[in-house]
């Protein structure tokens, strides 16, 4: 059979010589290989104080905008929802009432926003759908959780805190997602 | 302070001395635990632990305390008093080698001199390897007493591993005797200090290279670790055991691996013998406590080795390792008696 | 008393007791332990008798070797009490009756035997026991006969191996 690509390498399958039969050469030499390994780079990091550097396209946990003056942004159309492939959005609108205007920046909102972190799979289709600028996804990932509950993350989990009366907190958030 | 014949100073000493050695085998073994985990992390790439104390030094302790304070399970089914006594013979044998092995020349306090070996018996290396052979109750109690069948067959695959290699390590060591027509452990460490005269590893390589492999397998070390193969042989005959039960099974490995590189080092390596150099022209107490720190420093080294070997081959089949004890060693280690025993005899004739 | 007759006397003790719960045990995996702990008072006899040689090789032969077989066969057994036959009162009271007339004859030559009379066992001297002395005695005078016993245990050696062979 002719090999399609040049990678493969054909197994030789001479009968061991005596050298090979001892074994104890070839003991040695993969004793040498795992003591090379002692001065070999450390493959991994000491990661709480240490973290890897994200990517600027790395798509992280979902994070709901506020626009300039800390209205929030979603209009509940739905659409996040719908381009899902793991229908792991769910939604329910409400009404603007009169007097809210500080609060919504449309007339429709979210009353209720979740993702289900065990079902995301971090694809971006949402971020992409979103005609409002409403969702992003983070630098940052789900940290661990006790409960099944713990990770269908709500409107006050995605919510960036408000830039007008939350502005340092939200200058920490940022500083802690963009480092 | 002479009480019914006995001289109750002499036995305050030694007693002082047993203290001591155990309590420092059990810390090297103790540390021996960290310095595995941490040369498997170096060897793979890893970092190891390095959270508890500066650079995890304290992670023993920590297991230690874990291990204490784990829920203590007694199998209902269970004869109870051999449950308990399985892992307490296996800590027992770990520990009762050190008796023989000269940990180093002698202490001299003004008038008295104090000797660094518990007991300097004419038989030692017999003992050494008497004391060997009583390992194995501790496994197969141990394994029988946790009335399940998983323990009852790899306390009994621990048991035929042991007694096999045994026999190959007893024949190793015959040809080292007949060179040095001593079995006292002391005799023979002077033997090799003597000016002049090299450690018995140029005489008997392939003995050693015997009795080391063997030693691998008495100490269920990888790659014979088949008694205990944790993930592929379900765990092995101390399956039942929980907190510091099983605690002291673990615990004995690694004495019996600290004892038997003692012993390597003592037989094949001239125990405190400081290479290149006479240790007569050194004032004794320096001489001794030198000797000392060669001989823990061949013995790290051997442990070093060890756990190289560990985290580098992978276990063996059972049949490979009985046909590697029976059909390689046993033979091969007659062989060597053989030879020995002609040159030894070409020699005295010549 | 001196120190080692102190020990003499508890290793004996712990000896008979030992021995006699060797027969009294009803679990025979507690029978065979309790015969080790026979055999370890008996390599401290040996001890006590400066015999360290014959100490050690009772100790590896028999505590560590022997031993460790009857462990092995008798856990693969898997013996209990109740499978273990019930024996009829005649079964029992021919085994008492042998049983009573071993021991009668055993202690009638032992008090009957007139060098062991009055004569107390060797403590803490004597050098018979010594490797040197045991390794010159079996290699001149007992030459032939060790040789002989040599030959046995070859023979058995190449028994095994020829019925390990067969298949």
């Amino acid at each position: 059979m002719q090999a399609l690509t040049n990678r493969s390498a054909s197994v030789d399958r001479k009968p061991m010589t005596f050298i090979e039969r001892l074994y104890l050469w070839n003991v040695i030499k993969g004793m040498m290989i795992t003591f090379s390994h002692i001065f070999k780079k450390k493959a991994t990091i000491n990661y709480p104080e240490q973290t890897r550097p994200f990517s600027p396209v790395f798509r992280g946990l979902h994070v709901l905008n506020r626009d300039e003056e800390g209205k929030e942004r979603c209009t509940a159309c739905g659409l996040c929802a719908v381009a899902c492939p793991a229908e792991a959005i769910t939604m329910e609108a409400a009404e603007r009432e009169p007097g809210e205007e500080h609060l919504y920046r449309e007339e429709k909102y979210a009353a209720k926003y979740e993702i289900n972190m065990l079902r995301c799979i971090f694809c971006g289709l949402c971020e992409e759908a979103c005609p409002k600028d409403a969702i992003y996804l983070s630098e940052t990932f789900a940290p661990s959780n006790y409960t099944r509950k713990g990770f269908i993350y709500g409107k006050e989990e995605l919510l960036i805190p408000n830039p007008k009366s939350e502005a340092s907190k939200l200058a920490e958030a940022r500083g802690n997602t963009s480092n | 302070m002479t009480l019914l014949t006995i001289d109750w100073m002499f036995l305050l000493q030694k007693l002082i001395l047993i203290a001591v050695i155990i309590t420092v085998s059990l810390v090297i073994a103790m540390y021996a635990t960290y310095a595995e985990r941490k040369i498997a992390a170096i060897m793979q790439d890893r970092r190891g632990p390095n959270r508890a104390g500066p650079f995890g030094i304290l992670q023993p302790l920590a297991d230690g305390l874990k291990l204490f304070f784990k829920e203590e399970i007694i199998p209902n089914s269970s004869s109870k008093f051999l449950f308990i006594l399985g892992p307490s013979l296996a800590m027992l044998t770990a520990m009762m080698t050190c008796a023989v092995i000269p940990w180093g020349n002698k202490l001299e306090f003004g008038e008295t001199s104090i000797s660094l070996q518990i007991a300097d018996i004419n038989i030692g290396m017999l003992y050494v390897f008497a004391i060997v052979s009583l390992g194995v109750y501790g496994i197969m109690i141990g394994g029988w007493s946790s009335n399940n069948k998983f323990s009852l067959l790899a306390a009994l695959r621990g048991a035929s591993q042991v007694i096999s290699y045994e026999l190959a390590m007893g024949l190793s060591l015959i040809a080292l005797l007949m060179m040095t027509g001593n079995l006292s452990l002391r005799s023979i460490v002077d033997q090799q200090m003597a000016v002049g005269s090299l450690w018995n590893i140029a005489y008997q390589p392939l003995g050693f290279l015997i009795f080391f492999i063997c030693a691998l397998a008495e100490c269920n070390r990888a790659p014979f670790d088949l008694p205990e193969a944790e993930n592929e042989l379900n765990m092995g005959y101390h399956q039942e055991y929980s907190s510091m039960k099983l605690g002291f099974f673990l615990f004995a490995e690694y004495i019996n691996m600290f004892i038997s590189s003692a012993i390597m080092a003592t037989l094949f390596f001239g125990g405190y013998d400081i290479p290149f150099l006479d240790e007569k022209t050194l004032s004794p107490n320096l001489a001794a406590i030198l000797g000392l720190g060669a001989f823990m420093t061949k013995i790290f080294i051997f442990i070093f080795i060890f756990m190289w070997i560990r985290w580098t081959l992978p276990r063996f089949r059972y049949d490979q390792l009985m046909d590697l004890g029976w059909k390689k060693l046993i033979p091969l280690a007659l062989a060597n008696m053989l030879v020995t025993g002609a040159v030894i005899l070409w020699q005295m004739k010549g | 008393m001196e120190p080692t007759e102190i020990l003499f006397w508890i290793i004996s003790g712990i000896a008979i007791f030992s021995a006699l719960m060797v027969l009294l045990s009803k679990n025979p995996v507690y029978s065979v332990l309790w015969l080790i702990v026979v055999f370890f008072c008996i390599t401290n006899h040996y001890i006590l008798l400066n015999a360290q040689f014959l100490a050690i090789v009772n100790m590896i032969v028999y505590a560590g070797a022997i031993m460790v077989l009857f462990l092995f066969v008798i856990m693969l057994m898997n013996l209990n009490t109740i499978s273990e036959p019930r024996r009829t009162l005649w079964v029992r009271l021919a085994g008492v009756v042998s049983g009573g007339l071993l021991l009668t004859v055993i202690i009638s030559t032992v008090r009957s035997a007139v060098d062991m009379n009055d004569k107390k066992a060797l403590m803490s001297t004597g050098d018979i026991g010594l490797i040197q002395n045991l390794g010159k005695v079996l290699f001149t005078s007992y030459a032939i006969p060790f040789e002989i016993s040599s030959i046995l245990f070859l023979s058995a050696m190449v028994g095994a191996v020829v019925i390990g062979k067969k298949e």
